[in-house]
């Protein structure tokens, strides 16, 4: 294998883009990741403690059921950034633009975007725009980046999941990623799926409020799944994590297209879901808290976290038998998002 | 009623599970089963079947995963045409990452190459007809299953009069490894869960010279987990009752002779021919060639390339694993030297590899 060759799994999300990132990225550029490879950097300046994150979005099809490029760049960096328990306040937008690109559909775009701020709460604070040639770039690609502010104390972490946490995920898993692939590749199912594409920090100023310092980590789980965002927090914080396939949602048709196209549901990109690993004892009203709000209806505690054996993931499966959960490999499913 | 938890239930499962272990005592002996095709060894690895079954029932993994049957030389010689100018590769996506000899064809892709990953063979005829002014080459890597489809797109491509779709062909029927390997005195096979979704298309009856002639049980089994308990105690029972016959648990979907007319598309454009598989080597007319009448559209003929010269990687041991000699912690590249990321065979690349399926599931 040629080890000078950038692939398109180093962009998945998965183990490769761990590899690029601890071997040739962060050494090179910070050598000590400021963000602990959380969602957000926290940075302290004067005392006061500030969220910082980027993302940039590279989505084909740019318009989706469920959502555009434009309203999924916004709300990846608003949920980066609540992530980490901050609250959103603005954002940045980079365009670049092939040439030839559509006035109209960049209108689209920028509208969706704005409404995507507005439900989030954050203010588009500065911006630039870019146009390259026809052929150096595909359409539209987006970056945004964010600052958020604290108002509590808390500590978030991939870090920081105990023994005994249980783990809730905030609804069915999958969407994102099967209505992206769905449209693109012009499969006809019976009803569409929809892309669960939606700002979290609204639900997670609810988990924080009913669960506070019980609530240990939160992620969403985007490119990789649930399974490669649970298997990062095994190994973050040294512990091992139970998983119940019986108990984790997924909307009968996103396994329709996952069991006709071998794709498992655990490693397709959720852009509206989050993971939260509480501590036992306040679990329950979590979960209650997160059932009340609109995004957490689906909720469910789907696992829960051990001492033993740290970093492995495990899964009871629906037939009753156990088996280990590794990182996504390699590429699923290139730029869904 | 889904049609998908129904066969996952694990009160179901379980139940079986107990059955199978009542039987299996009373064998007295340890059994080993081979579940030819990949679909099985994923579907047992992915829910944790093998922990449910009792310390008598082996079950061992054989040569049913198409990509990983397929001999190096052909990912040398896909590498080769994706190098060529006007060339686009289509190819199911488990092919990209296979190594070949120097290279594999998602390098080739990073470094430029058209290499188009397509879910049907019908979708590589739509990309020849929109590039007419380029060679599409889809790659036919697969068994009974994929081939009639195969078949079903160089008829199509000829309907058409499209003059520019190809097909490199790696087609391969089951049955004929399963007799080398029911002869192999050091697998000692005590039976076979045969394919689902090939018997489907060749039917049951196609088992029925192995278990007739070489005395060696057949269950066709489907992917479903209580498919997969419901096939293991099948077998265990004719084991106990020292029978050898084929029975289909899976039918719902297979019949005894199968589906004729994919057969019949099959046929009219494959011929059988001898083929090499890796790990087992060259078996006579266990492979299907494009018929001379359809050899325009065979890539073999009709495109030439030049191909690098074969190396094979030290150390990889994915031959003694599709043989079902040992299992993939046995291989020392297992998990160090070769892991889904950096392949060294194929066996750990293919969604249907065993070595694949034990890196992603075991515990």
């Amino acid at each position: 294998m040629n080890k000078d060759l950038i692939l398109l799994g180093h962009g998945s999300g998965g183990k490769l883009s761990h590899q690029l990132l601890d071997e040739l990225i962060i050494p090179t550029l910070s050598g000590t990741p400021v963000s602990g490879q959380n969602d957000a950097a926290v940075i302290t300046h004067d005392g006061r403690r500030l969220a910082f994150t980027t993302d940039s979005y590279v989505v084909d099809p740019i318009f989706f059921p469920g959502g555009d490029i434009g309203s999924l760049a916004v709300h990846g960096t608003v949920n980066d950034l609540a992530m980490v328990g901050a609250q959103p306040l603005c954002i940045s937008v980079g365009l670049i633009l092939e040439e030839g690109f559509s006035r109209h559909d960049l209108r689209l775009i920028l509208e969706s975007m704005r409404r995507a701020a507005d439900r989030a709460g954050v203010t588009i604070a500065t911006g630039d725009t870019k146009v390259v040639a026809r052929g150096s770039a595909d359409r539209i690609f987006i970056n945004t980046a964010g600052i958020g502010v604290f108002e509590h104390e808390l500590e978030l972490g991939g870090g920081n999941a105990g023994e005994g946490d249980r783990i809730i995920v905030s609804g069915t898993v999958g969407d994102h990623g099967i209505a992206v692939l769905a449209n693109r590749e012009g499969l006809e199912l019976e009803t569409e799926v929809l892309s669960d594409s939606a700002p979290l920090n609204g639900l997670v100023a609810e988990i924080l409020r009913e669960g506070g310092d019980a609530v240990h980590v939160l992620r969403d789980p985007t490119r990789g799944g649930v399974a490669t965002t649970l298997k990062e927090i095994a190994l973050q914080s040294q512990v091992s994590v139970t998983l119940l396939e019986r108990s984790i949602p997924v909307h009968p048709q996103v396994r329709g297209v996952c069991a006709i196209l071998g794709l498992d549901p655990l490693y397709v990109a959720n852009e509206g879901k989050l993971l939260a690993i509480v501590a036992p004892d306040a679990a329950e009203r979590v979960l209650e808290r997160m059932r009340i709000h609109p995004l957490g209806k689906d909720a469910a505690v789907i696992g829960g976290v051990t001492a033993a054996e740290a970093g492995r993931v495990r899964m009871e499966t629906v037939a009753g038998g156990m088996r280990g959960v590794e990182m996504l490999a390699g590429e699923q499913l290139p730029r869904i998002c | 009623m889904n049609y998908q938890d129904e066969f996952r239930d694990s009160r179901i499962v379980k139940g079986i599970a107990a059955h199978i272990a009542e039987l299996a005592a009373k064998a007295g002996r340890t059994m080993t089963f081979m579940e030819v095709c990949g679909t099985h060894t994923m579907a047992i690895y992915q829910y944790g079947l093998r922990g449910l079954l009792p310390p008598q029932v082996r079950l061992i993994s054989g040569p049913g995963c198409p990509v990983c049957v397929t001999p190096a030389g052909y990912v040398d010689k896909a590498v080769a045409y994706s190098r060529l100018s006007g060339v686009i590769v289509a190819t199911f996506g488990d092919m990209l990452r296979v190594p070949g000899s120097s290279s594999s064809l998602m390098e080739e892709r990073a470094r430029g190459a058209d290499v188009r990953v397509v879910y049907s063979p019908l979708d590589a005829v739509k990309l020849a007809e929109r590039n007419r002014d380029r060679c599409v080459i889809f790659l036919g890597v697969g068994f009974e299953t994929t081939t009639p489809t195969v078949a079903g797109s160089i008829i199509s491509a000829q309907q058409l009069g499209l003059a520019n779709y190809f097909v490199l062909g790696s087609h391969r029927t089951i049955p004929k490894p399963m007799e080398v390997l029911t002869a192999d005195p050091e697998l000692g096979l005590d039976g076979y869960i045969c394919p689902a979704h090939v018997s489907a298309i060749i039917g049951a009856d196609a088992y029925r010279p192995l278990a007739e002639q070489f005395n060696i049980p057949c269950v066709v089994t489907g992917f479903e987990p209580t498919d997969v308990m419901q096939g293991v105690q099948m077998l265990v029972r004719q084991v106990v009752e020292r029978v050898s016959r084929v029975e289909i648990q899976y039918s719902r979907v297979v019949k005894p002779e199968g589906n004729r007319k994919a057969c019949e598309v099959l046929e009219e454009v494959f011929e059988p021919s001898d083929a090499e598989w890796r790990g087992i080597g060259v078996i006579p007319g266990s492979g299907l060639a494009i018929r001379e009448k359809y050899a325009a559209f065979d890539a073999e003929r009709a495109v030439s390339v030049r191909v690098e010269p074969l190396r094979e990687h030290a150390g990889c041991r994915c031959g003694d694993i599709l043989r079902g000699k040992i299992t993939p912690a046995d291989c020392p590249l297992f998990a160090k030297g070769c892991t889904p990321e950096a392949p060294v065979g194929a066996c750990m690349v293919s969604s249907e590899g065993t070595c694949a399926a034990a890196y992603k599931y075991g515990i």
